[in-house]
């Protein structure tokens, strides 16, 4: 298991004008629409206990409303809690005081936004610059460290460009390359690619992809599309009316939907995009069929044991050992519309 | 019996006919009072009050012989120049040099030149205490809850009343002529530097926070520079204002172009009154010009003509 980064711990928010009196309230049990209701306050989050992993990929997932942007906040503190803690390499952001916390939003953690938040009146040199000028770096060093992420996310001899002349993907490219700028461990992405059109959305999701394979930041990405969370997502928290419903890496929610809601969601996912051979394999040392690294996709290996018309297939390890096999009817029945008891039993 | 309810009855209608008001005598010694008062005030920190606003005084004076003392090509050329740089348009400063011929031509020169000087030290003043107290009140909806019921008052509050009491204080002269046209002219800067901040895009200021940036990070780095249209747009309004109240300056001793027009009210002259109340606009329209389009320059970012 790879170590901690961030530990969310009892976070609940209420937002009104008395939300600690809300408290034992809330405690009790009462419902999000009881204390709207009877006590005008809004039940933001509820006990969230999440755990995210370093230089990993954690999604935050759910609709509008859910909660997960105020989630979010509160890994930097742009939002205050009403009770709970925010503990991010063994220091309590919650308890940091005004200094230490600006110290850590400079070095430590950068935010990406969903409507870019990009600084109208810089030029993009000076947008990705600007969290090194705040950190009080000087001028020269500072356009020269932000030059290279400038290049790095493909924007190079834009410059002198201000943000308004640049078409939506460029400018969260700029705020991307603004947030990389500062070195910072932890990346905040909230729902940072929401606002582009679907291309420019994949375009930017491999941009990502290919940078964390370079830097390993321990990055919280917030979004409310489920394909841009099983693809970009090492571990996905789903969130829903202010509480977390099910949190596991992309197979494990695939396969396992922890209710009827989740199930709902998934359903018109593409299977076999998503779904890896060695979620699907038994344990074998010998296998017979074509052979696949564990983690290939369960639609290209369908492909392969069609075209070679076999009744099953080896999954081999990264030096070719073979440490398991699957059969060509478990293959189609992942494929199939999750059935969740059944599901349940094959996994793991 | 029915004689007693009668006189109650005409008692309660004179009750209702009449405003209970305050005796004569209770008012008039009440109005002496606050004279009295006042008066002691002025004479005991008049003289104090009077040596604070010196620099004033002293800037003011200095830059009306500045300009008085220049040879009238070298301030042609200025304000050329300073035309040019702020709208970057020929057409804008060829106007305004013609403009200034004309107003030496029909022997204005020498009033415009105070007239300049006082516009300039009123529109620095308003400015310089202005904006922060504009800042200040974005800062706070306590502050703002204040100072705007002050503003109102300030702007609707009839001038001689005003003027009055500051007359009492420092006589006739240029610095209560100042302070006259501050008063005026200041609340657009006021409310359009807090409306300007308060306007700055939610998302951009919550990206400052999320870098860490400090107050005085965010003021300089986001809030004002994102509110400087509206900080503009104030500075062009206190400008016309300030203007406006070039007459009224000039009955309590500012020279200028106010004087002529005065003695034209006064005396029916109708050509002095005219030329010099079109000098007037005409330093209105260039100012306003100059200063609207330096604004505009400044937002030219926002713009999005030349997509790549």
């Amino acid at each position: 298991m790879t170590d901690i980064k961030i530990k969310i711990e009892n976070l609940f928010k209420v937002f009104g004008n008395r939300p600690h009196e809300m408290m034992s309230l809330v405690r009790d049990g009462v419902s999000k629409q009881a204390l709207l209701d009877d006590h005008k306050h809004v039940l933001g989050l509820t006990d969230i206990n999440i755990s995210i992993p370093a230089k990993r990929i954690h999604v935050i997932m759910g609709l509008s409303g859910s909660g997960k942007s105020t989630l979010i906040r509160h890994i930097n503190r742009l939002i205050e809690p009403t009770d709970g803690r925010v503990v991010v390499d063994g220091e309590d952001v919650m308890a940091m005081s005004e200094l230490e916390l600006k110290e850590f939003r400079r070095f430590k953690a950068s935010m990406v936004f969903q409507k870019f938040a990009l600084l109208p009146h810089r030029t993009v040199a000076q947008n990705v610059a600007y969290g090194l000028s705040i950190q009080g770096v000087d001028e020269g060093e500072a356009f020269e460290r932000s030059q290279r992420w400038l290049e790095r996310v493909g924007l190079a001899g834009f410059e002198k460009h201000f943000p308004a002349q640049l078409s939506g993907g460029m400018q969260q490219r700029v705020g991307l390359a603004r947030a990389l700028a500062t070195d910072a461990e932890i990346l905040l992405m909230d729902e940072a690619f929401s606002a582009l059109d679907p291309l420019i959305r994949n375009d930017m999701q491999n941009i990502l992809l290919d940078l964390q394979q370079e830097l390993h930041k321990t990055i919280v990405f917030i979004t409310h599309d489920l394909d841009e969370a099983l693809r970009i997502g090492d571990q996905i928290s789903i969130l829903r009316d202010g509480a977390v419903i099910q949190d596991g890496d992309p197979q494990d929610i695939i396969m396992n939907p922890a209710d009827d809601y989740i199930a709902d969601f998934i359903k018109d996912i593409n299977r076999g995009r998503v779904i890896k051979v060695s979620t699907l394999m038994t344990k074998a040392s010998r296998a017979s069929g074509p052979k696949f690294e564990e983690s290939a996709l369960l639609e290209d290996a369908l492909k392969v044991m069609n075209e070679q018309n076999s009744d099953s297939a080896a999954i081999v390890d990264s030096k070719g050992k073979v440490v398991g096999k699957i059969s060509l009817k478990d293959a189609i029945r992942a494929m199939a519309r999750p059935d969740r008891e059944a599901a349940g039993t094959r996994y793991k | 019996m029915g004689s007693r309810l009668f006189s109650m009855g005409v008692k309660m209608l004179d009750f209702f006919g009449d405003f209970p008001d305050m005796s004569r005598r209770d008012l008039r010694d009440f109005k002496l009072a606050i004279d009295g008062a006042f008066r002691d005030f002025s004479r005991t920190n008049g003289e104090a009050i009077e040596a604070f606003f010196d620099p004033l005084l002293w800037f003011l004076i200095k830059l009306e012989k500045l300009l008085l003392a220049m040879p009238w090509p070298v301030i042609l050329v200025i304000v050329a120049g300073l035309c040019f740089l702020g709208s970057r348009s020929w057409k804008l400063s060829i106007g305004a040099v013609l403009s200034f011929m004309l107003i030496g031509y029909f022997g204005m020169w020498e009033d415009t030149m105070s007239t300049i000087a006082l516009i300039s030290v009123a529109t620095l003043l308003c400015v310089a205490i202005g904006m922060p107290l504009g800042i200040w009140m974005a800062k706070s909806d306590r502050v703002q809850s204040i100072i705007t019921p002050v503003l109102d008052v300030m702007q609707t509050i009839p001038i001689f009343v005003y003027l009055l009491p500051v007359l009492m204080l420092l006589g006739i002269g240029k610095v209560p002529g100042l302070i006259a046209v501050c008063v005026y002219a200041m609340p657009p800067m006021v409310r359009l530097t807090n409306l300007g901040i308060r306007l700055v895009d939610k998302d951009v200021l919550e990206a400052a926070n999320a870098f860490g940036a400090d107050s005085k990070q965010k003021l300089f780095g986001v809030q004002i520079p994102l509110a400087l249209p509206n900080i503009f747009a104030g500075i062009n309004q206190t400008i016309m204002m300030a203007l406006a109240m070039v007459v009224i300056a000039s009955m309590i001793g500012v020279r200028g172009l106010g004087i002529p027009v005065l003695q034209a009210i006064q005396n029916q002259y109708l050509a002095l009154g005219l030329m010099n109340g079109l000098a007037i606009v005409g330093l209105a329209i260039i100012f306003d010009r100059v200063s609207q389009r330096y604004g505009k320059r400044l937002q030219q970012h926002r713009g999005g003509h030349d997509h790549d």
